[in-house]
């Protein structure tokens, strides 16, 4: 009994804003954050049509390997065949993909054009195999349907007759159980879920070399459209984050037993929150889920997977959509802009802040038929710093006072910081870098008897 | 004098069509919908929605020699798909509208309607296009907005007397819900989320509750409301499929026929409401 991994479903993932530079049609996309921004943070993939779902499963585990283990519900019993072990980095260019941006615009000289027309957001349209050895009964009214090693993996499909026989055998199997969890598993045992239990082959892992968990990916045919999230609050200490990637054909996912609200975007903020953007998100996120009483799951990005604009990353290509599970591909191609069939895949990002408390249910999904291209983007809008002089500079001048106040006031609305402290940081950068030049003070006299 | 000209005015109000009071309720609710809740419902949906309604409405009174031509039921039902009914398309938004009106006037037995009309064009546009949605989660679940359904609802029903289908319904689908979860082993959390649902509140008192649809008899209307639950149920925890309450109302509206067979009443009529009223 040393070997005690802890009980839990934290499939934690970092989210990574990194990007270079690029440019794209209007303005330049920017993003710097490369920290982990959230903590305890789950990634999950959900690629479904009609009723068969690939979940890909992500997780940061930073302790000891032999420590690490996952007890997740699945609504059918699991072939060999269909769970495959994944890769980290498809994860990743898929959240880099669908992250929130900032863009950023250059204002032109208004003496050569006198108004400045924002360019408008565009919105058109594995491893070794190991026999399973079935059916295996273990006492207390758990059967052991099968056992596999796979990739780093040792996977046993579990089906139980009672809670109380499942929660004792996972305890006698080296599997610590919070309280509270007992209750749970009954339940999901009357609705009758499989367990699929995951601990780490130590012997495996060094063989193969890799210094962390891959992600695990599950194939199933189910109506069941639903993420269970209830075994993960048992034992948590404090709220849960979680992103939810959905790539299915027909359009966005929504939630249907909770709100779906999408993350306020297109706003102009000061342009200083370049260098701060992951303090700005995560501020953000904070304070709507807040605004929302954490009752409510937000859509992040919403868009056809053909393109972008403008793009965070690429689109993911053909072969990683494959190994992702979107399993309706044939005949699509990479060359999307030249002539290549379009890709059929629409993808969805959810990100959900919860507790037991405020998201007792498991979180049930629908595929709706909404094409509506959606992005998290913000604006940064450089001031124009010329020393011409025409009456459109001085309109142009006397309103980027207005602008930076009302950039100031939707960073205090987005985020719930001081506004007085963002008047200041604003002033700050401004002395320093694009202060527009005061005009010279006139009298209004002094036009009458100038010669 | 002043006292007595309260009363008149007072019993006055009261005197309105039940339908007035579903218009404001249902106009309160979409208000709420679209400027706390975030609905997004565009002012030319509505447009298209209302518009739609009220021409098929004038329409099919002309060519099934109608009477009179009355287009508070119609626009009731368009506030109620402005409510529920979700897609891109305008012209869907239209054809929806369209059928929502047509199906009363096509589907009729003895001077009823088989379906509620926003339920059957829901329905059956989610069946035949895949383009329509229902969002049952865009109400969360803010006590203050049940609350509001459930008062302004209540004033519907009671306006509509056939408050009895309402709160059977009420009754057993939290016996389902509740039950479900002591079965289950969940806790209660669970049940009172799934009932703090402003979905669930305008099902039940809006559209389950039409008197132009339910049985005639009390009796009826009771055994009605359970088949409906039980539908729901169904469909929700066995078929794992959303829009549980429409797909269980639509199936057995159609058997209402059979219901007032077995279980006769007398017929409920908008307009012999309003003269009982006015003789009152």
């Amino acid at each position: 009994m040393t070997n005690r991994p802890l009980l839990s479903i934290t499939l934690s993932l970092i989210l990574s804003l990194t990007s270079p530079l690029a440019e794209s049609f209007c303005g330049f996309y920017v993003a710097k954050a490369d920290a982990k921004l959230f903590n305890k943070a789950s990634q999950v993939v959900l690629v479904r049509q009609e009723d068969k779902t690939v979940l890909t499963m992500a997780n940061d585990f930073k302790g000891d390997p032999k420590e690490f283990a996952v007890v997740i519900p699945v609504p059918t019993f699991l072939e060999k065949g269909q769970i495959h072990i994944g890769e980290k980095k498809l994860i990743d260019h898929l959240d880099a993909y669908t992250a929130p941006r900032l863009v950023e615009y250059y204002d032109d000289n208004p003496c050569q054009r006198a108004i400045y027309e924002a360019a408008p957001a565009s919105a058109a349209p594995t491893a070794g195999f190991e026999m399973p050895q079935r059916a295996k009964k273990n006492g207390h009214g758990v059967t052991v349907e099968a056992e596999y090693t796979i990739g780093e993996y040792d996977i046993l499909i579990l089906s139980a007759k009672e809670s109380d026989g499942l929660e004792q055998w996972l305890t006698e199997n080296g599997y610590r159980i919070p309280d509270g969890a007992t209750d749970v598993l009954g339940s999901y045992i009357k609705q009758k879920m499989r367990f699929f239990v995951a601990k780490v082959n130590l012997k495996e892992l060094s063989k193969l070399g890799f210094s962390y968990l891959r992600p695990i990916q599950v194939a199933y045919d189910s109506p069941k459209f639903m993420l269970p999230i209830r075994l993960g609050t048992v034992n948590a200490d404090g709220p849960q984050e979680l992103f939810i990637y959905t790539i299915t054909q027909n359009g966005r996912v929504e939630t249907t037993n909770y709100r779906t609200l999408k993350l306020p975007s297109d706003t102009e903020i000061p342009v200083y929150i370049k260098e701060d953007f992951a303090n700005f998100y995560r501020a953000m996120f904070d304070q709507q889920v807040q605004k929302e009483d954490m009752e409510a799951v937000f859509l992040e990005y919403a868009w056809d997977m053909n393109w972008c604009d403008p793009c965070a990353a690429d689109p993911l290509t053909t072969e990683e959509l494959r190994k992702l599970g979107v399993f309706w591909l044939d005949g699509a191609s990479d060359n999307r802009n030249f002539g290549g069939q379009p890709l059929n895949a629409f993808v969805t990002r959810l990100h959900v802040r919860y507790t037991a408390a405020k998201f007792p249910q498991d979180l049930v999904f629908q595929e709706t038929a909404d094409r509506n291209n959606f992005q998290g983007r913000y604006i940064l809008r450089h001031p124009w710093t010329g020393t011409d002089s025409c009456p459109a500079a001085t309109e142009y001048r006397k309103g980027l006072q207005q602008r930076y106040e009302q950039e100031a006031q939707q960073l205090a609305d987005l985020t719930g910081w001081d506004i007085d402290k963002i008047r200041r940081r604003m002033n700050l950068l401004l002395g320093e870098e694009v202060a527009p030049r005061p005009e010279p003070k006139q009298g209004w006299w002094e036009k009458l008897w100038k010669e | 004098m002043s006292d007595f000209f309260q009363k008149l005015q007072f019993s006055h109000i009261l005197q309105i069509d039940p339908r007035i009071y579903q218009m404001l309720s249902l106009s309160c609710l979409l208000i709420y919908g679209i400027g706390w809740l975030d609905f997004e419902v565009q002012p030319i949906s509505i447009f298209i929605l209302v518009s739609t309604s009220l021409v098929t409405q004038y329409v099919c009174t002309r060519l099934f020699k109608l009477p009179s031509l009355d287009l508070r039921s119609s626009f009731t039902s368009s506030l109620s798909l402005c409510l529920l009914l979700r897609t891109n398309s305008l012209f869907l938004m239209s054809v929806t509208a369209f059928i929502t009106v047509l199906s009363k006037f096509v589907f009729r037995w003895n001077h009823k309607h088989i379906f509620n009309p926003t339920n059957f064009s829901l329905i059956a546009m989610i069946l035949f296009t895949g383009q329509v949605w229902v969002s049952p989660g865009q109400w969360g679940s803010t006590a203050f907005l049940v609350f509001l359904i459930a008062c302004l609802g209540g004033l519907v029903i009671n306006r509509a007397s056939r408050s009895d289908v309402t709160y059977a319904f009420l009754i057993f689908y939290t016996a389902m819900v509740f039950g479900r979860a002591v079965w289950l082993g969940d806790p209660l959390t669970i049940p009172l989320h799934q009932l703090e649902n402003g979905a669930l509140l305008l099902f039940a008192f809006f559209m389950i509750s039409d008197p132009k649809t339910t049985p005639n008899s009390r009796v009826g209307r009771i055994l009605f409301a359970l088949l409906v639950t039980m539908g729901a149920g169904y469909v929700q925890f066995i078929l794992y499929r959303t829009n549980g309450l429409l797909w269980s109302l639509v199936f057995f509206s159609c058997w209402v026929p059979v219901i007032d067979w077995l279980l006769p009443g007398e017929y409920y009529e908008w307009k012999k409401k309003e003269r009982s009223l006015s003789r009152n």
